[in-house]
């Protein structure tokens, strides 16, 4: 009887143990995912707060920048759309951004297909060389694609943007989709020619719905380094109505050395909180999108 | 239904011997034909070429006694299933099972028919509406089966199907796939690299290596009758015997090979054999060891008793009739 009551006391003890271990580790893990999510969230916070900002409250050193000490005001918001152009920025942004997808996915897509699919061992090369001139900054870049921008006749219009970001985003989304591809079975396309369709249209029945988290990964980026881009804008496009958020913001909304900081922080938030939004609503995708090509690509 | 006949088919990758080399080989109608063969002999890239997945670098592939050889794999009217089942992942098993009909451009409320048809054909009707990745691996087998039937093909071509089975799944798999194809009467080619299957199952076997066709036949011919040593020795487990002696190839399956216990018959070849160890297998043992240099098994009912003298020649006997005589040089069988 003593070495049955010895051994259950050895067990609770062990049992007591594994607890506290696990409360430990869990206890770890909500530490480290807080602080990401405060991480991640603060610089929103204080854009939000810093929105609705008198000029008195927010250049007083003294003050909490996430407390109103003077009442909050819509001024700054009504500079942003009556003294700057920011719609024309947005729509802008969002035509740029929008054809550019456009040109990406119809280059990278049948280009990341053929890497992939029909070039056999030079595939994997081909794929890499056209990635390293992804990494070919746009400060480099710029001098030589002003020239081409204005034998085109594009100088100063919004189509000059349409037309060069294509540069950078199809070699990164080619090589992003050449992972998504590589993952998926060569079988399932073979199975829908058997199955009655054509190559193409086995590819369009069966390899495009599997590689939607891919495509959805490529519009995302293709967007954001639109949104962010600036060196080819800043470049190529002056007057006020052709320009983007990222350069029309910046150029309008700092004059010599005056930052207008809540009407800029509006600008930014405006367009920053949707695509957010949208980012998180799609997260399990985008996720499974990003884990997909990182282990294959 | 449809026949299928290839003649002088070869398929050539790169330079090295060709995967597929100069192979004629006819199918009766309804028949079910199993292509047996090692890995990497050359199976699939001949299942491919008949659906049409495969360019040949020479001969010609006919269905139904029409040359199909230059027509896409669509216009084949061929259902075939992958080792890996090939299942869109992103569609439900309904779906799955309705895509060749969708193809076709069938009216919505046939497409509903023939599914519901073919899946209680395979007894998978309460899986319709989940996805392939919620289904274990002999469910994944049946939807692509169902899928194969609901077009009507002439042909199927099945690679290895129950490759990725356990081993009791596979025996009962197999049960309920030959049933099926009895049942439907549609030609068949069979793939496979398990010898257990494809005496099992086929009408007929193509015993295939190095891309060529050493023997088509019946499991029995191919079992009691194999045209060279690559064929006995493929067949069988363990496979047959073969001894060299007076300049030829003495060939003999380990159930036929018995102590001498002293008869005097004349009907009977006699060798010495020295058993080195024994395989106790419930239902049989199997002695091992060796003829002179050549490696010999000997496999009895575990019911007889058989005296054991491990190291020890003992003299063996063998049967005339179940004697078979190959060519030592090129393997072949020579007429007795
Ligand atoms: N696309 C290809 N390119 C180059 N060589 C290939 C190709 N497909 C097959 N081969 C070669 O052709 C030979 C036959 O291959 P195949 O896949 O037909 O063999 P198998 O009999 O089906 O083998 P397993 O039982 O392993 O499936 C192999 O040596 C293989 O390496
Ligand atoms: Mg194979």
């Amino acid at each position: 009887m003593t070495a049955i009551a010895e051994q259950q006391r050895v067990w609770q003890r062990e049992e007591r143990r594994a607890g506290w271990r696990r409360a430990g580790k869990r206890g770890l893990l909500y530490t480290v995912a807080t602080l990401f999510a405060l991480f991640a969230a603060i610089p929103f916070a204080w854009m939000v707060f810093t929105i609705f900002k008198q000029n008195t409250d927010l250049y007083n050193g003294k003050n909490n920048p996430f407390l109103y000490n003077d009442p909050p005001t819509l001024d700054n918001i009504r500079l942003l759309f009556n003294q700057t152009n920011y719609t024309t920025f947005v729509v802008n942004t969002i035509f740029v951004a929008a054809l550019v997808v456009v040109i990406t996915l119809i280059a990278a897509v049948p280009a990341a297909y053929a890497l992939t699919r029909l070039t056999g061992r030079w595939g994997e090369s081909l794929g890499i060389a056209i990635f390293l001139v992804y990494l070919v900054p746009p400060t480099l870049l710029f001098i030589p694609m002003t020239r081409i921008v204005a034998e085109l006749g594009l100088k100063n219009s919004r189509w000059s943007m349409v037309v060069v970001y294509p540069t950078f985003t199809i070699p990164f989304c080619t090589w992003l989709l050449m992972g998504f591809f590589k993952s998926i079975p060569w079988d399932i396309e073979e199975q829908a020619m058997i199955d009655g369709y054509s190559r193409l249209g086995a590819i369009v029945r069966a390899v495009i719905p599997v590689s939607l988290p891919g495509i959805l990964t490529v519009i995302a980026f293709s967007v954001a380094m639109t949104m962010h881009e600036f060196v080819y804008a800043l470049a190529f496009v002056t007057s006020s109505s052709e320009k983007t958020v990222s350069i029309g913001v910046t150029t309008e909304l700092i004059r010599g050395d005056v930052f207008f900081w809540q009407s800029l922080m509006a600008a930014a938030a405006i367009v920053a909180i949707p695509v957010a939004l949208i980012y998180t609503l799609f997260l399990d995708r985008f996720i499974q999108g990003f884990t997909l090509g990182a282990v294959k690509g | 239904m449809a026949t299928i006949e290839v003649r002088g088919l070869t398929k050539q990758f790169g330079d090295g011997p060709p995967a597929v080399d100069h192979i004629d080989l006819a199918s009766e109608d309804g028949e079910f034909l199993v292509l047996l063969g090692p890995s990497g002999c050359g199976k699939t890239t001949l299942l491919r070429m008949i659906g049409g997945l495969e360019t040949p670098t020479e001969g010609d592939v006919l269905i139904g006694g029409r040359v199909v050889t230059h027509l896409p794999p669509r216009a084949r009217k061929i259902a075939m299933v992958f080792q890996s089942y090939a299942l869109y992942p992103h569609m439900s098993v309904y779906d799955n099972i309705a895509f060749p009909l969708k193809a076709q451009r069938l009216p919505k409320e046939e497409q509903r028919k023939k599914v519901a048809w073919a899946a209680s054909i395979l007894g998978i009707e309460q899986f319709l509406n989940r996805k392939p990745r919620q289904l274990s691996g002999g469910q994944r087998q049946r939807v692509a089966l169902a899928r194969a039937l609901v077009r009507e093909p002439n042909v199927f071509l099945l690679d290895e199907p129950l490759s990725n089975l356990d081993a009791q799944r596979r025996a009962s798999a197999r049960d309920e796939l030959q049933q099926f194809q009895r049942s439907i009467g549609t030609t068949t080619i069979y793939v496979t690299h398990d010898q257990v299957e494809a005496m099992g199952m086929g009408d007929r076997i193509a015993v295939i290596d190095r891309g060529r066709i050493r023997q088509i036949g019946t499991p029995k011919e191919i079992y009691d009758d194999p045209a060279d040593t690559f064929v006995a020795t493929f067949l069988g487990t363990p496979p047959m015997n073969l001894v060299e002696r007076d300049g030829l190839i003495f060939g003999f399956r380990p159930e036929h090979f018995t102590p001498a216990n002293g008869s005097h018959s004349d009907d009977v070849v006699r060798f010495q054999f020295v058993v080195h160890r024994e395989e106790y297998l419930g239902s049989e043992r199997l002695l091992y060891g060796e003829i002179g240099s050549a490696k010999a098994v000997a496999r009895f009912p575990a019911t007889t008793d058989v005296e054991l003298r491990i190291g020890q020649p003992v003299e063996y006997v063998v049967a005339r009739r179940h004697l078979k005589f190959f060519n030592p040089r090129t393997g072949e069988r020579t007429r007795d």
